[in-house]
């Protein structure tokens, strides 16, 4: 029952995350692009988690982790890139 | 019924909740018409989503809660910033508002007025 449930979850996550693609691929400008890529980024972190609980493994948790501060980082370059350049 | 069958279960229900919210954020994300709307959606949205989404989990396993609650943190306390520098750097770009936009606060502190912004 349960693990039913959390399949509903991740696979409604993961359609989350193919429609924000899509806004990555048309997206006018670079800000939209990034915009895109920071929610597929947030949204990817939950989906990691849920496979932590599907493998039963808690360290697949610090790896959510980490690629939460990457995504982070990189969103902050990308926006400095954007704002004034290198 | 005791606890140890009810908790999976429940904290499945929260998690189809916040899966459903970030659904919503992505749906917002194609929908809206400019980049400070999407920029709202992608981030409001996919903060609660991401925080019943794992909280969700948190309690079908309790014994991962303290590095559930440590990742919903570090989200709850990133994801405002980001936001702002990218909402930031489109402004100083020059990316327009969408139609039917009211105001520009930043624009009118820049040009010195005092508008209905104060």
């Amino acid at each position: 029952m349960a693990n039913l449930l959390f399949s509903v979850a991740l696979s409604i996550a993961l359609l989350a995350v193919v429609i924000s693609f899509f806004r990555l691929l048309i997206g006018p400008s670079a800000a939209d692009r990034t915009v895109a890529l920071d929610g597929m980024t947030i949204i990817s972190i939950s989906v990691i988690t849920a496979a932590a609980f599907f493998l039963g493994r808690v360290i697949y948790i610090d790896v959510a982790l980490v690629y939460a501060l990457i995504s982070f980082l990189g969103v902050i370059a990308i926006a400095r890139f954007i704002e004034r350049g290198l | 019924m005791e606890l140890q069958s009810v908790l999976p279960v429940l904290g499945g229900l929260i998690s189809i909740v916040g899966a459903l919210f970030l659904l919503l954020a992505a749906v917002g994300i194609i929908r809206m018409p400019d980049v400070y709307n999407r920029m709202q959606t992608g981030t409001k949205a996919t903060t609660l989503g991401s925080i019943l989404f794992l909280l969700g989990i948190g309690i079908a396993e309790p014994s991962w809660l303290g590095k559930i609650v440590l990742l919903i943190l570090f989200i709850v306390f990133t994801n405002p910033i980001s936001s702002h520098v990218l909402a930031r750097a489109a402004h100083f770009r020059g990316i327009p508002l969408a139609e039917g936009s009211v105001r520009d606060c930043l624009a009118d502190d820049e040009a010195g007025e005092q508008g209905v912004c104060e």
